[in-house]
C-alpha cells in the first residue's frame, strides 16, 4: 500500500483542464437552437414603474421576446424567498423582474430573448421604460430616520428586523464598574464579491417530458432546485436538474437564488428553445449580493488587571433592497455570537438593526459576519492595549481562554470544543520576528519613516450545526451534508458529495483522505459534485463547511464500505469478519498474513455475488448523512506589517506572517492557497476595496477601474504557519479553512496601518485606507491648513 | 446591423476565414466562432485580463481588438500553447505550484506570463508582479502565481525545479 495521503502536498487533478483551456463553464456552453437573453435593468435606484414599451425592441429581427415581471407574475411565477427567518422579520416580495417599482440600480425591470446576445442586448436598449424617479436611501442608518424614503409598504420605516444577543443590564453594569472603556465608531465597508468568472445560466426545457435543466454559477445547486421547484416556479422537484459545471470562484456570491435564473427558465418554457444569459462585469456589480456595510458603535470594558470584562456593540446593518437567500443569519448568528472572538469577556450585548435600503442586496461574503465580528473586536483590542499602555500582544495574551478551559461556554451561546490560542500567537509572534520588528519601528521611526504592526488573534466558528440547532434559530434549511461511495467492479471509485468546489481542490483533497480510508490508489478514486441528477441531496458550499461536514460524510460513507468488504473477504476466507484486518490495502485474516483479498477481489465478487454471503446484499456502495455535533473552531494569529508614505499617504504591505490551525491538514499545498487567497480578500478590504454610492442611489463604483481588487503588487510572499488542535467531534479532526484568510486579515492590516498612524495621534480610520485618506488623517492630525480644501 | 466583413486569421497554427461582425471582439470570434472557450471574458473594461492571447507572439488583451484587427496575425490561445504530455512551462509551472484554484483567470494569466518570459527570462519578483499587474486573480493573492512564473524561468533555462508537492 501506498503511503498516506492525507497530509501529502499532491498537485491537484482538476489543473489539467484548467491550464489548457479545457475547463467547462456555463457561458462555454453551446446547445443547439440556443437563444440569449439580456436584462433591461434600472438606471435608477428608486422609481415607480409607469409603463413598459417593448414595439421597438420587438421589431428588431431576430427578437424572439420581451418579458415583463406582469407577465411572469400573471403566469403564476412566485417571488425569491429567504432562507433564515427572525422573529418579526419583514418579507416584503422579491420578483425576478419588477413590475410597480424598482428599488436599487441594476433591478431587472424586463428580459429580451433574441437569437443573439448582441441583438437582445442592442433590443434592450430599445426597450422604453417609462419610470417615476423618487429619492433614494442608501445609507443603513439613514434608512432608519424619519422622512426616509420608503421601500416596501410591508417594512414601515424600512426595518427588516431587529436582533440582540445577551444582557443589556448586566452589560451596562459591568461597564459603569469597569476600570477603564473604549469606544470605537466603525464602518465596515461594502464590498462587491467579484469572483472572477461572471454569473452565467443556461436553461433547456423538454417539453414532451415537462423537464427543465438549468446549468448555472452556483456553489449549492440542489438549493437552487429547491427553491426553485417548491416555491418559485411550483414546479415537481423532479422535474428539474440543476448542474453547476466549473464554476469560477464564489466567495458567497454564487450561493443565491438570482433572478436571471428564474427568467431563463421561464424563457426555455416560453420559446421551446435553450436560453443563455451571462452577465457583463457591469450587471455583476450592480446583481451579485454585496457583502459587509456595517455602521456599528463597539465598546469595550477592562477590569484594573487589564482583562476583558464586557463589550456593548450596537450595529446597523444594510440589507439592500431586498433579502437573499441567507441575508438574515449574516449580521446577527454568523456575527453577535462571534463577538467573543478568543477572549474570556463575561458578558457580550450586541443588538442588530436591519434596514432595506436602494441598493444591491447584501449576503454573506467569505468569512460572512465572522469578518466584521473579529475586526470589531480586535481594533477594540489594540485600542485597548494601547490605552493600557500594553503591548498588543500581551493584551491578548492576558485574555485568552486557555487550553484546559474547553469546552468553554461563551456568553454569546456557542460552545468552543478546543482551542490553543496562546500557541498560535507565539508561534506567529516568533516568525514575525515581533520583538525585532518592535525594534525596528522604533528605529525607523527616528529616521521619519512610519512601520506599523497590527495583529489579529481571530476564532471562526464554521460548518454551521447541528442542523436542529441552526433551525431553531431561523434556517429553513438543514446543515448535514450527504456522501455516496460507489465501488465499481473493477475497483475504482465514485465519490459522490453535496458540497460544491469552485476553486477549492475538492476533487484531489478529497480524493485523498477516500484513498486512504479504502487503502486504494488515489489515482483510482475520482469527486462528482455540482449535479442534482447524479447526487444525493446536499447543501453545498459555504460557511467553509465542505471539509468538516462534506468530507466527514464521505469519511463516514467510505467506512459503511470498509465494514462491507470485510464481511464479504470473512466470507471468501472463510473466517469471522471480526477477524478481518484492513491493511496495506488487503483484507487479510489477522495472524495468517498470506490469507488475503485485494480491494479489487472484493469489489469483483461484490458485483457477481457468485460466492457470496447469503445475508448480504451484493454491491459496494454506501450513503450516509452526516449531521456534525457542533460548529468546527479554527483560529490562529496574523500579523501584517505596513509601511505608511506621509508624504503621500500611500500604505505598502511590508511582510505578512499567519498561524493558523484548522486541524490537521489534508493537503497542506491546497490549504495554504485558500490562507492566501484569503488574506489577499481581506486585504483588499483594508487598503482598496469600497462600494460607493452617490446620493440618487447610483453605485460609483461600478467596475474594476473604479472598485479596486489587489493586484499582484499590492502583496507579498506570505509567511504561512499552522498549529494542529484536532476538533474533538468529527472523524478526522479537521476544520474549514477557506475563509479564516478574510476573518484575520482585515483587522490585521487595519491595526498595522493605525499603529503605523500613531506618531500622528490617530487612533481609528475607516477602511479602505486609500493614500488620500491616509493623507487627510495626517495633515488632519497635524493641524495642517491644507488639511481642508 | 452593419454588413459583414471577411478575415482570414490563423489561431494555433491553422489558419481560418469567416464573415465577422466589424464590431465583433476578437475573444468573441475565439469563443463563439471558433469555439475556444479557453480565453474567457471577466470584465467589459479590459482590466482583468482574463482574455489575454499572444496576437503575432504579443500578449494582448483579446478584448480590446476588433476580429478584423486581427486580419492576417498569427494567433495562440491557451489551446495552442501546450498540452497534457507536452506542456508550456508556465503551464507545468502553474500546475506544480498550485498557481490556480478557480482556473478562471488561470489562461490569461499564463499567457501574460509566458509573455513576460519571453520578453524577459530571467525576472526578479518585482518585475513578476508588475508585468501581471494587468491580470486580476481573485482566488490565490498571487502567492503561488509569482512561484509559478519563477519555476517556469528556471525550467526554460534548462534548470529542473522543484514543485510545490516535491517540496513538501
Amino acid at each position: 500500500m501506498a503511503d498516506k495521503m492525507m497530509g501529502k502536498a499532491m498537485k491537484r487533478v482538476e489543473d489539467p483542464r484548467f491550464i489548457t483551456g479545457s475547463g467547462n463553464y456555463t457561458d462555454d456552453m453551446q446547445m443547439a437552437g440556443m437563444v440569449h437573453a439580456a436584462m433591461v435593468r434600472s438606471p435608477y435606484a428608486h422609481a415607480k414603474i409607469r409603463g413598459i414599451r417593448a414595439e421597438a425592441a420587438l421589431a428588431v429581427p431576430g427578437v424572439l421576446a420581451v418579458i415583463t415581471g406582469q407577465e411572469m407574475k400573471d403566469a403564476g411565477v412566485n417571488g425569491i424567498p429567504t432562507g433564515w427567518l427572525h422573529p418579526g422579520i419583514k418579507l416584503p416580495p422579491h420578483y425576478a423582474i419588477t413590475f410597480d417599482k424598482v428599488r436599487h440600480m441594476g433591478e431587472i425591470v424586463a428580459a429580451v430573448v433574441a437569437e443573439t446576445r448582441q441583438i437582445a442586448e442592442d433590443a434592450a436598449a430599445l426597450v422604453e421604460v417609462d419610470y417615476e424617479p423618487l429619492e433614494a436611501v442608501t445609507i443603513g442608518s439613514k434608512a432608519l430616520e424619519a422622512g426616509a424614503p420608503q421601500l416596501h409598504a410591508e417594512a414601515p420605516g424600512n426595518l427588516c428586523f431587529t436582533w440582540s444577543i445577551g444582557n443589556k443590564d448586566e452589560v451596562d453594569a459591568l461597564f459603569a464598574q469597569a476600570h477603564k472603556t473604549v469606544r470605537l465608531q466603525i464602518r465596515n465597508n461594502r464590498l462587491v464579491p467579484s469572483a472572477m468568472e461572471p454569473r452565467a445560466s443556461l436553461a433547456q426545457y423538454a417539453k414532451a417530458t415537462g423537464e427543465f435543466t438549468l446549468w448555472t454559477t452556483s456553489q449549492n445547486p440542489h438549493i437552487h432546485r429547491l427553491l426553485i421547484a417548491a416555491f418559485i416556479l411550483g414546479i415537481p422537484e423532479h422535474k428539474l436538474r440543476v448542474i453547476a459545471p466549473d464554476v469560477g470562484g464564489g466567495f458567497g456570491s454564487k450561493i443565491y437564488q438570482y433572478p436571471e435564473e428564474i427568467i431563463v427558465l421561464y424563457a426555455a418554457k416560453k420559446l421551446g428553445r435553450p436560453v443563455k444569459w451571462t452577465a457583463r462585469r457591469s450587471e455583476s456589480f450592480v446583481t451579485d449580493s454585496h457583502g459587509r456595510d456595517h455602521e456599528t458603535v463597539a465598546e469595550m470594558a477592562v477590569d484594573e488587571g487589564g482583562k476583558i470584562t464586557a463589550l456593548r456593540v450596537d450595529t446597523v446593518a444594510n440589507m439592500g433592497a431586498y433579502l437573499t437567500t441567507f441575508a438574515p443569519a449574516v449580521p446577527t448568528y454568523l456575527y453577535g455570537t462571534l463577538l467573543a472572538g478568543c477572549y474570556k469577556t463575561q458578558k457580550i450585548y450586541c443588538h442588530v438593526t436591519a434596514p432595506f435600503t436602494n441598493t444591491v442586496p447584501v449576503d454573506a461574503y467569505r468569512g460572512a459576519g465572522r469578518p466584521e465580528a473579529t475586526y470589531l473586536l480586535e481594533r477594540l483590542a489594540d485600542t485597548m492595549a494601547h490605552e493600557l499602555g500594553m503591548d498588543p500582544a500581551e493584551f491578548r495574551r492576558r485574555n485568552f481562554i486557555q487550553p484546559d478551559e474547553f469546552p468553554y461556554q461563551t456568553p454569546v451561546a456557542l460552545v468552543y470544543d478546543s482551542g490553543n490560542y496562546e500557541a498560535a500567537l507565539d508561534k506567529a509572534l516568533e516568525m514575525a520576528g515581533y520583538k525585532a520588528l518592535r525594534q525596528k519601528q522604533e528605529e525607523l521611526r527616528k529616521q521619519g519613516r512610519y512601520i506599523g504592526i497590527g495583529l489579529a488573534s481571530y476564532l471562526e466558528a464554521c460548518g454551521l450545526a447541528p442542523s436542529a440547532l441552526v433551525g431553531s434559530l431561523g434556517a429553513q434549511a438543514g446543515q448535514w451534508e450527504s456522501a455516496l461511495v460507489r465501488v465499481m467492479p473493477t475497483g475504482k471509485v465514485e465519490v459522490f458529495t453535496g458540497t460544491h468546489s469552485h476553486g477549492q481542490g475538492h476533487e484531489t483533497a478529497f480524493a485523498q483522505v477516500v484513498a486512504d480510508e479504502l487503502q486504494v490508489p488515489v489515482e483510482d478514486v475520482v469527486l462528482i459534485h455540482g449535479d442534482t441528477g447524479r447526487m444525493p441531496y446536499g447543501w453545498g458550499s459555504y460557511g467553509s463547511r465542505s471539509a468538516p461536514t462534506g468530507l466527514s460524510a464521505i469519511v463516514m460513507a467510505s467506512r459503511k464500505i470498509v465494514d462491507k468488504a470485510k464481511r464479504i473477504a470473512a466470507h471468501l476466507l472463510e473466517a469471522a469478519p471480526e477477524d478481518i484486518e484492513h491493511a496495506d490495502g488487503q483484507f487479510r485474516v489477522k495472524g495468517v498474513p498470506d490469507r488475503s483479498k485485494s480491494f479489487f477481489d472484493i469489489a469483483l465478487m461484490a458485483h457477481l455475488a457468485h460466492n457470496y454471503p447469503a445475508d448480504l446484499e451484493p454491491g459496494l456502495e454506501a450513503t450516509h448523512f452526516y449531521d456534525p455535533k457542533n460548529f468546527v473552531f479554527p483560529f490562529g494569529t496574523h500579523i501584517a506589517v505596513v509601511e505608511v508614505d506621509p508624504q503621500t499617504g500611500k500604505v505598502k504591505l511590508q511582510s505578512y506572517t499567519c498561524v493558523d490551525d484548522c486541524g490537521p491538514l489534508i493537503n497542506p499545498m491546497i490549504a495554504e492557497g485558500q490562507v492566501h487567497g484569503g488574506i489577499a480578500q481581506g486585504l483588499g478590504q483594508a487598503l482598496l476595496e469600497e462600494a460607493v454610492y452617490d446620493e440618487s442611489g447610483s453605485l460609483v463604483t461600478a467596475n474594476f477601474l473604479e472598485y479596486t481588487l489587489p493586484r499582484a503588487d499590492d502583496l507579498v510572499q506570505i509567511n504561512v504557519g499552522h498549529t494542529v488542535t484536532p476538533c474533538p467531534h468529527n472523524p478526522l479532526g479537521i476544520k474549514g479553512i477557506g475563509e479564516a484568510g478574510t476573518i484575520a486579515s482585515t483587522a490585521a492590516v487595519a491595526n498595522a496601518v493605525i499603529d503605523a498612524l500613531r506618531p500622528f495621534g490617530v487612533v481609528h480610520l475607516d477602511m479602505p485606507y486609500t493614500p488620500e485618506k491616509v493623507w487627510r488623517a495626517i495633515q488632519a492630525a497635524r493641524r495642517m491648513p491644507q488639511a481642508a480644501d | 446591423m452593419a454588413e459583414k466583413v471577411k478575415v482570414r486569421i490563423t489561431v494555433n497554427g491553422v489558419e481560418h476565414t469567416d464573415e465577422v461582425e466589424p464590431r465583433q471582439l476578437l475573444v468573441h470570434y475565439l469563443r463563439e466562432t471558433l469555439g475556444l472557450t479557453g480565453t474567457h471574458v471577466g470584465c467589459d473594461t479590459s482590466q482583468c485580463g482574463a482574455c489575454v492571447v499572444h496576437v503575432d507572439g504579443q500578449a494582448v488583451k483579446s478584448c480590446t481588438m476588433f476580429t478584423v484587427q486581427a486580419e492576417g496575425s498569427e494567433v495562440t490561445t491557451i489551446e495552442g500553447l501546450g498540452e497534457v504530455g507536452r506542456l508550456h512551462p508556465v503551464q507545468e509551472g502553474f500546475w506544480e505550484m498550485h498557481g490556480l484554484q478557480c482556473g478562471f483567470c488561470t489562461p490569461g494569466m499564463i499567457m501574460a506570463a509566458a509573455d513576460l518570459l519571453n520578453k524577459n527570462p530571467h525576472p526578479t519578483e518585482a518585475e513578476i508582479r508588475h508585468a501581471l499587474e494587468g491580470n486580476l486573480c481573485r482566488c490565490t493573492g498571487y502567492h503561488n502565481i509569482v512561484r509559478a512564473v519563477q519555476y517556469a524561468a528556471e525550467k526554460m533555462a534548462g534548470r529542473s525545479p522543484v514543485g510545490a508537492a516535491a517540496q513538501d
